[in-house]
């Protein structure tokens, strides 16, 4: 019996003592017409070696020998130490630490990493994670049309040039509250935001810019900011936090700063792994901090006056408020908090710079180097963080499956986001490539863009 | 034994509430109320200017395990918060009458404060919850 | 002390640094003002500092793999190393989410047979896993409730009623999507009050929000009738799966009536709890609901390769609900979980996970325990009340629930459902042995003793952890949220 410790004898001693003969006997409240037989569709059961080998052959199915795509989702060289301290049992079977005393170990990592977030935005807090930073950013729309009490509006203005799967992400979410968004779109020539954009922004609960862009592209954050803050309107940051250790934070953005930070956490430490679990970080000024949703953790003194870690501000929470929660959140996602909290201190502010610098110069050699094929140029001017849309003379979602089936994924093909960009490829670079990878890349991407030009 | 002021009028939902001589009243929480909630940790005052209607939810009051709505005990218009206990919420444990009030009012109808709970009748509610 | 603390300017993890020699640009250059002007303020330390640090901090920890762990509604039970380790391969975790369909068909066959088995375990007629959590498992169920009553012009419906025991993220589920909370009073009995529910039903009802097991502990009897009075109201019935682990393999919530229903895959399919996450928490539907899933799903095409499916073949979904895809390798586990278990295996979760707890509950009550609800069969989990303690002896539930941590067991769940004064909701899942429950009977045992001889011992527990009770309303009145201080030269 798999995972079940009870021998018979056991067993029939404990039915004994409950004074009933059969474990069928403790169902006996449930009506006999809803009691279930065994579903065809489930299969038997299997030995853990069993599962071990079809799951090997799956894997490696779907295996890979190099990949130029991100779009949300980053290649980063994940430190041995990390997961091997993170899969500690003590760190992966506790659970949410509502006894304080029994998870000091957790909370005091909570703690640090809300410093380390908190510092990486140049922000005041941060929270202890939500699912993802999608989810990051719909939970920060809320919290800004609470928190405004400039701009008494459900209407949050984003860029244009934001992930597109986050803005829909928003819309399912938000949008049941009444919340209203409105985009605004972005330049033809650099991707970027125009500065002039103050109009949209009178009455607006907020602006949501991406730092950098979905296309890669830095835009003018400190205008934006200026603007939106002129205009009564929080300023929401998406940010990717390995750039940060290279740009300008968004508690620096314009005059005044923005006003919240969200991101995806999963290049600190995290594998892509299809999508998730990640996590999403999520920081605000002190001001707003009672809106902000998700557990939060507070350093406090125990009887004997010794420094400890508790949940700290539950009564925003579900399990307390209700129906007048700012969220319904119940969890963060501790174990991806733990990895990221190793990773930031292993690489520390310069490690984590030389990540970012790297996986920037290693973009401006992958562009200029695949600039020599004839029909490829940049679809943006400006400068960028470690992604770049090409513009291709071919639809880039042939030059995906080509390159695919030789084991390289080039990147992201647009057109099944923005049908005017079919030809355009969204390309990734971080520090896990190496000049000889570049080159690889470049080479199949001629081949590839010959080989269909050839076709037509 | 919560104290009852003789002074005030009171709510089910344990707010009170004092008829100034300008006209306008003084909304807080009882004595028996702090105690309930315990040591209170945060208290959220609406905006100067914002009105109410009587019953609608007014202001918050946090404690480490709970979080209560305070209500319009009338309606009206807000005059003034005790902004003192956005850095001292503990006044409201340790005064809950004089120094721990919430919030002023202008109410449209001075009368209706006639018709909330008489002290008596507030003792009587708290007694028969603390039985 | 913190990891900051331990910080020293210019000492590095100097192994996890790249190189950025030969790359022939002047790097950052062209970024101009877009530079960031001074450091974070991470912590510098060596890779031993860091490895020593944190592996002190876990040793703080209660966990599954040191502790039992009766935590009511939790499930905290032992999640099989097996079906980590086989989500857990090269291939799933180097993975892209955007990989094109051709590159995924593995990762896909896992994840279309994992909906055709909730599918069959729930008797639901469809299943979304993109759900990254069980809170927003019902934010998809209930924003596909309010979808339906809109798409039929329905717009009337919006009234949520849940039962007054009902978990927290229930009323704040139904309010992030636009609705308005009714609470239906529960009997002494812990059943849903029937002829309040039949008298708050009606135009306005837009559905009810149940767990069965309820948060009582306890088997709802009257579903059926339940189910009619909000169906016949025009109303949709939408099942909380926290609580699936009792009934796996027993009852199926699509045969009780329930028309949607997130599963905690996190708690019954295999995953730690990782000190509060991930999760992942999977919906299914009926008939009614099906045009509303939210994308993507995974289907299958007439040559039996996978693939997904969004909304282009979803027109009427509620949207995405993640960056990417959901939870994947919470999936994966949950896959791997029960190809381990089988259908058989499914059936004995549900069998045992209630064995133990009623064995428990009737042990417990040979200790002079109160059951809350002690006319009633216990299902997976059952609640004490120590209000007679309280009372007597000045001790709470909180104060036995520390004193346990003295035990070497984690405290059962405090303080829920509100409604049980002082009350202890326990749960001991499938796989703890009878040696373990007697272990905690004894430790309740004990406890009971210094109740009413050294009731000191009790109330001014724990003695014997990192830290002592901490100052909760410090922590809320002096916000210190992130460590401020700068490192030392």
């Amino acid at each position: 019996m798999p995972f079940i410790p009870h021998t018979d004898a056991e067993r029939d001693e404990m039915l004994e003592a409950i004074g009933v003969t059969t474990i069928d006997a403790l169902f006996d409240e449930v009506p006999m017409s809803l009691r279930a037989s065994l579903p065809p569709e489930m299969p038997e059961g299997i030995s853990e070696m069993a599962l071990m080998q079809l799951m090997q052959r799956r894997a490696k199915q779907d295996e890979m020998s190099l990949s130029f795509l991100g779009a949300g989702a980053y290649e980063h060289h994940i430190p041995a130490a990390v997961w091997d301290l993170t899969n500690r049992g003590e760190f992966l079977t506790a659970y949410t630490p509502y006894q304080a005393e029994a998870s000091q170990g957790t909370l005091q990592l909570i703690y640090e990493f809300q410093t380390m977030i908190a510092r990486l935005t140049a922000l005041d807090v941060a929270n202890a994670s939500v699912y993802d930073g999608a989810t990051a950013l719909a939970e920060a729309m809320l919290m800004a049309v609470r928190a405004n009490k400039t701009n008494k509006s459900k209407r949050i203005v984003v860029a244009g040039n934001l992930n597109p799967h986050y803005i829909a992400v928003c819309e399912a979410i938000v949008s049941n509250q009444g919340l209203v968004l409105e985009v605004l779109e972005p330049d033809e020539q650099t991707g970027t935001i125009p500065t002039d954009c103050a109009p949209q922004l009178s009455e607006a609960a907020a602006l949501v810019v991406s730092y950098p862009n979905f296309f890669g592209g830095l835009d003018p954050v400190d205008a934006l900011t200026d603007a939106a803050a002129a205009a009564g309107a929080l300023v929401i940051g998406v940010v990717n936090p390995t750039a940060l250790a290279l740009l300008k934070p968004p508690g620096q953005w314009g005059a005044s700063g923005a006003d919240i930070a969200v991101g995806e956490g999963q290049p600190l430490g995290i594998p892509l792994a299809s999508g998730g679990p990640y996590l999403g970080f999520m920081c605000c000024r002190k001001a707003y901090v009672r809106q902000m949703p998700g557990r939060i953790i507070g350093r406090t003194v125990d009887q004997t006056g010794q420094p400890g870690y508790a949940l700290t501000l539950q009564a925003r929470e579900q399990h307390i408020r209700r129906g007048k929660a700012t969220s319904n959140i119940c969890t963060n996602q501790g174990l991806l908090v733990t990895a990221a909290t190793l990773y930031l201190s292993l690489l520390g502010d310069e490690g984590l710079r030389q990540v970012a610098l790297k996986s920037h110069a290693g973009i401006n050699q992958l562009v200029a180097a695949a600039g020599q094929i004839e029909g490829v140029s940049r679809r943006f001017s400006g400068p960028v963080f470690h992604e770049q849309v090409l513009q291709l003379p071919v639809p880039a979602a042939d030059v995906v499956n080509l390159m695919a089936n030789e084991g390289i994924l080039p990147g992201l093909a647009l057109g099944a986001l923005w049908a005017p960009m079919a030809n355009c490829l969204l390309v990734n670079v971080t520090e896990t490539k190496t000049s000889d990878d570049i080159d690889h890349f470049v080479t199949h991407l001629a081949n590839a863009i010959e080989a269909i030009k050839s076709t037509c | 034994m919560a104290e009852v002021r003789d002074d005030v009028r009171y709510l089910a939902t344990h707010e009170w509430v004092k008829l100034e001589a300008d006209g306008s009243v003084v909304v807080g929480i009882s004595d028996h109320a702090q105690d309930a909630l315990g040591d209170v940790v945060f208290v959220e005052l609406p905006e100067i200017g914002t009105s109410f209607v009587q019953g609608s939810e007014m202001a918050v009051v946090e404690s480490v395990k709970a979080a209560s709505d305070i209500y319009a005990p009338v309606s009206g218009v807000v005059v003034a918060c005790n902004s003192a206990l956005e850095d001292a919420p503990e006044t409201v444990n340790d005064s809950p009458y004089d120094a721990g009030w919430f919030v002023r009012l202008t109410p449209d109808d001075p009368s209706s404060i006639e018709s909330l709970l008489s002290p008596d009748a507030y003792q009587a509610l708290c007694d028969d919850e603390t039985h | 002390m913190l990891i900051f603390e331990r910080s020293r300017s210019g000492r590095r993890a100097a192994a996890q640094h790249v190189s950025s020699k030969g790359l022939g640009l002047d790097l950052g250059d062209d970024l101009g003002e877009h530079l960031r002007h001074s450091p974070a303020g991470l912590p510098e330390v060596s890779e031993l500092e860091v490895v020593r640090h944190y592996t002190n901090l876990s040793a703080k920890n209660f966990a599954i793999d040191r502790q039992f762990y009766p935590l009511g509604s939790c499930t905290m039970k032992y999640n099989p190393r097996g079906a980590a380790a086989a989500a857990s391969q090269p291939g799933f975790l180097k993975r892209h989410p955007l990989a094109p369909e051709a590159q995924s068909q593995g990762y896909l066959a896992c994840l279309y047979e994992l909906q055709t088995y909730l599918q069959a375990l729930t008797g639901m007629k469809a299943v979304s896993l993109t759900p990254m959590a069980g809170a927003q498992g019902e934010f998809a169920g209930v924003a596909m409730i309010r979808a339906y009553h809109q798409k039929r012009g329905d717009h009337d419906r919006v009234e949520i009623l849940v039962p007054e025991a009902a978990h927290g993220t229930n009323p704040a589920t139904a309010v992030m999507c636009g609705f308005v909370v009714r609470e239906i009073p529960v009997t002494p009995e812990g059943d849903v009050d029937l002829a309040a529910l039949q008298a708050a039903v009606g135009p306005r009802t837009a559905g009810l929000m149940m767990t069965n097991p309820s948060t009582c502990g306890v088997f709802e009897r009257q579903i059926a009738a339940i189910a009619e009075t909000v169906h016949e109201a025009g109303g949709l019935l939408y099942y909380d799966g926290a609580n699936l682990n009792a009934i796996l393999g027993k009852v199926r919530p699509g045969d009780m009536g329930f028309d949607v229903l997130h599963m905690n895959l996190h708690k019954t399919f295999a995953t730690p709890h990782g000190g509060g996450g991930p999760g992942s928490g999977p919906v299914g539907v009926g008939e009614r609901l099906l045009p509303f899933l939210p994308t993507p799903t995974v289907g299958q095409t007439e040559s039996g390769t996978f693939r997904w499916l969004d909304k282009r073949d979803l027109p009427d979904t509620i949207g995405r609900l993640s960056g990417f895809m959901g939870n994947a390798g919470i999936l994966l586990r949950a896959y791997a979980y029960a190809r381990l278990l089988g259908g058989e295996g499914m059936q004995r979760v549900g069998a045992y996970a209630t064995l133990n707890a009623n064995y428990m509950a009737k042990r417990l009550t040979e200790a002079g325990f109160d059951l809350a609800y002690p006319t009633r069969r216990a299902t997976h989990e059952f609640i004490i009340t120590l209000a007679k303690q309280a009372k007597h002896h000045h001790v709470t539930a909180m104060d036995v629930a520390k004193r346990l941590l003295d035990y070497g067991v984690h405290a059962p769940t405090t303080y829920f459902p509100l409604l049980v004064p002082e009350c202890l909701l326990i749960e001991p899942t499938e796989t703890e042995s009878k040696a373990e429950i007697d272990g905690f009977v004894a430790a309740m045992a004990a406890i009971a003793d210094e109740i009413v001889n050294t009731p000191d011992q009790v109330t001014s527990a724990p003695h014997t952890l990192p830290v002592t009770r901490l100052d909760d309303v410090k922590a809320a009145r002096d916000l210190d949220l992130a460590w401020l201080k700068t490192q030392p030269a």
